[in-house]
């Protein structure tokens, strides 16, 4: 199916940075970030089957502060991701290639990434207030 | 079948179902936009994220139902995103295994979250 003498991307070196190939890079970052995350939810909820001892030794582990800090950068990471793919959403329906709009949308999306995470995180902080 | 490309070298045959994985991709993206937001909006509004609380909450046989959806759409989405990555940035020989154990654990992970809901909603846990 598949040989090992394909070509990988990107080529980042050939390319000057514009703002659209940063968020499509965040894209695949956040997704990326989303996935590990995914593993936290995995075991929160199999700590939770297991029962409140199991569980408590869990919640004082997600408690700390590297995990907190995951945590926090995991909620951003949904945020740009959601609104980012809608924009890709938007993509494949045939909306809003040109240049300008693109550019119009990518700022878009990330005004509302960060203003919707700062508004999540503050709505979390009594769970990250109340840590152990 | 053997495709050739501009230089007349072989180039590897598409994909059989290669309409089926965008198809899905964008399936479970859709899906994922109000179960995303169902899933933060109900862990937000949790008074706190201690054992009774988070178990009588999956206990609700709607919560269960909606969290095994959003977790199995959000594992299938991470796990063809992945692949995808990993299509574009792992070449050679590592390519093939990585690609295997990357989607054994997103599996994995699915079945486990099944397992943990089913528990929780039985009321068999602890």
């Amino acid at each position: 199916m598949l040989s090992h003498n394909r070509p990988l991307s990107p080529h980042l070196q050939v390319y000057r940075l514009a703002l659209t190939t940063v968020l499509s890079g965040l894209h695949r970052i956040t997704g990326l970030a989303l996935s590990a995350g995914s593993l936290l939810l995995v075991a929160w909820l199999v700590a939770a089957a297991r029962g409140p001892e199991a569980y408590a030794t869990t919640l004082r582990y997600y408690s700390s502060i590297p995990v907190q800090l995951v945590l926090a950068g995991a909620l951003i990471a949904f945020w740009y991701h959601l609104f980012n793919g809608l924009r890709h959403m938007a993509w494949d329906a045939g909306f809003g290639f040109d240049r300008a709009a693109a550019r119009r949308s990518g700022m878009a999306v990330a005004v509302l990434a960060a203003v919707a995470s700062i508004f999540t995180l503050a709505l979390a902080w009594r769970f990250f207030a109340a840590a152990p | 079948m053997n495709s050739r490309n501009a230089t007349g070298a072989a180039i590897d045959p598409p994909h059989p179902d290669a309409t089926g994985h965008w198809r899905n991709q964008r399936l479970t993206a859709i899906a994922l936009v109000p179960l995303g937001l169902w899933f933060l909006m109900a862990l937000l509004s949790l008074p706190d994220l201690g054992y009774a609380t988070v178990s009588s909450w999956i206990a609700r046989p709607s919560q269960a139902v909606l969290l095994l959806l959003f977790a199995w759409c959000a594992l299938l989405h991470s796990a063809q995103g992945v692949q995808v990555v990993v299509e574009d940035y792992v070449g050679g020989r590592l390519h093939i295994p990585t690609a295997r154990i990357l989607k054994v654990a997103h599996l994995a992970a699915a079945l486990a979250v099944a397992y943990a809901i089913w528990i929780l909603a039985s009321g068999r846990a602890g």
